[in-house]
């Protein structure tokens, strides 16, 4: 026993100095730790492939429950609006579809954000991986979603004797691009924070369904009173990127002030949320 | 002497207890009162350790619960940051995942021994090199294919050391998970451990079972009350827990093939 308590005594003077010289704050050095950006990429590749495979374990099934969602809440608002309300938009149903597509994938990232870290928790406590692949996973995995729903759009197109514009050709790769970067800032921020607040989720949820209704989604923006219409579509940040998504898949056009507006929006998201999980991200495995 | 791969100095740790943060609500409502709390409320899990581990040893850790063993792993592992103190490393960290943890229920066990190792930092190609390797030596037969939702707490262990013993480890980390094997597969993993030797492999082991302590490692260290109470040969650092804890330790009734 004595053998082993001067050794550390002995360790701590030897150390002594340096330790003076060190600040308060720990200090951490690791050396041949760095990943290589092979590893990066199959990460993402795996988690992602993992969450595919969970979802789409029956390929076709899978396929079709994934569209089962989107397609039921396009139908109660067509039943309610234009079968009941009887709304005079012109081809409501497709109307609907290209509104509620790109919105279901800004919503499913945001209401799953979360979660994300406190369902990974086992690992994240184990493994010092980098934690933000988690969120940039699960928006990507509901960006395939909305993509591999784009042919049911085009099939409401054909119902509807409509046709896709050569517009699209660029217009998606922008509304794809700014969306992505818009929902992983939200989604880091969100599932970040809700480590510490338990309780976001509940709350994101409420948000998530005011900002659904105040959003031009079911109806057009000329709804809203003119007199608070300007004001309506600058405060609520979904509001240029849905009406964008709309414009571009009925009309093969984007309003670029519009496209201005959301990608400064997802720029300051971004920002925010990744200054969150900087800032947070060495305690994740403290508080799990 | 050889270079330390690891090397903790004057190292402290403690947490904040959340406890008090319930969710948003409460903290919006007592914005102050929390604040206070998370600054004044802390657990100290560590006090001012120092040790340093070389390459190619076998480190054990013991000490009763919440001492701060885990602690110790983690900030090795580099997923906790300590409070005060140096710590360096030198190597890949490979730590052996507890039961389940980074095994997705729902994916084969092939297809887990990749996401396992893309989680700690190889690519796909090093992995799928190993691959029948890997699933040789967890000798879970066809169950390999099988998802591992449907595993014995065993063939999960089996499947986890397979993975990290494989993956070319550099420094690994045990944390207590190898008691659920069958005594065959035990033996197994024990002379895994014993090759690792002279390999340079490094190996942490936190552990309760003294008979780990007295089989595998080459050196101890004994946590008590958050400091470190003895460093030194596994046995004579045993044998002093031991007496600690006023249980009886016997060298000759310790099974030599016992993890």
């Amino acid at each position: 026993m004595n053998a082993g308590l001067s050794e550390t005594s002995q360790g701590g003077e030897r150390l002594g100095v340096s330790s003076r010289l060190a600040t308060d704050v720990g200090k951490v050095k690791h050396f041949g730790n760095q990943r290589s950006l092979d590893n990066y990429k199959d990460l993402v590749i795996v988690l992602l492939q993992k969450e595919l495979k969970v979802r789409y374990k029956n390929k076709l099934l899978g396929y079709l429950w994934s569209l089962a969602n989107p397609l039921a809440s396009a139908l109660v608002f067509y039943i309610a609006f234009q079968v009941f309300l009887r709304v005079s938009e012109p081809n409501y149903a497709l109307f609907l579809i290209a509104g509620l597509f790109p919105w279901q994938w800004l919503s499913n990232s945001v209401n799953s954000a979360p979660n994300l870290f406190v369902g990974s928790g086992s690992i994240i406590k184990k493994v010092n991986f980098p934690r933000n692949i988690v969120p940039l996973c699960a928006v990507l995995n509901h960006m395939i979603h909305f993509i591999i729903t784009i042919p049911v759009i085009l099939l409401f197109m054909v119902i509807y004797r409509q046709s896709p514009s050569l517009s699209w050709i660029y217009g998606f790769p922008i509304l794809l691009t700014i969306q992505f970067v818009m929902a992983y800032g939200i989604a880091l921020g969100l599932s970040s924070i809700n480590l510490f607040f338990r309780d976001l989720e509940r709350l994101t949820g409420v948000i998530m369904n005011f900002l659904f209704y105040f959003t031009p989604i079911i109806y057009d923006v000329d709804r809203f009173p003119e007199r608070y219409r300007d004001l309506l579509i600058v405060i609520n940040p979904a509001t240029p990127l849905m009406y964008n998504w709309r414009k571009l898949i009925l009309h093969g056009q984007l309003e670029p002030l519009y496209v201005l507006l959301s990608i400064l929006y997802a720029i300051l998201f971004f920002a925010i949320g990744f200054s969150i999980y900087k800032k947070l991200s060495c305690k994740f495995a403290e508080l799990l | 002497m050889r270079e330390p791969v690891i090397s903790f100095q004057n190292v402290s740790k403690s947490y904040p207890l959340y406890g008090h943060i319930q969710g948003i609500k409460n903290f919006l409502f007592d914005v102050s009162r929390s604040l206070a709390a998370i600054k004044k409320e802390r657990f100290e899990a560590l006090r001012d350790i120092s040790f340093e581990v070389y390459r190619g040893e076998k480190f054990g850790i013991i000490g009763r619960n919440g001492a701060g063993k885990s602690t110790t792993l983690g900030m090795i592992a580099g997923v906790l940051k300590p409070d005060r103190g140096n710590i360096i490393i030198r190597g890949r960290i490979s730590p052996l995942l507890s039961l389940g943890a980074g095994f997705h229920p729902e994916l084969t066990g092939r297809e887990n021994v990749i996401l396992n190792g893309v989680l700690m930092g190889l690519t796909r190609r090093e992995i799928m090199q190993k691959m029948e390797e890997i699933v040789e030596f967890s000798e879970l037969g066809e169950f390999i294919e099988r998802p591992t939702r449907v595993y014995s707490s065993g063939m999960m262990a089996r499947l986890g050391f397979s993975v990290i013993a494989h993956l070319d480890p550099e420094i690994l980390l045990i944390d207590e998970v190898l008691g659920v094997g069958d005594i065959r597969f035990q033996q197994k993993c024990l002379n895994k451990m014993k090759s690792f030797q002279e390999s340079d492999v490094t190996m942490v082991l936190v552990t309760h079972s003294v008979a780990s302590v007295v089989n595998i490692c080459s050196r101890a260290m004994w946590i008590e009350n958050h400091v470190v109470k003895m460093i030194g040969d596994p046995i004579e650092v045993v044998e002093h827990y031991c007496e600690a804890s006023n249980v009886p330790f016997n060298l000759n009734t310790v099974n030599k093939a016992s993890l």
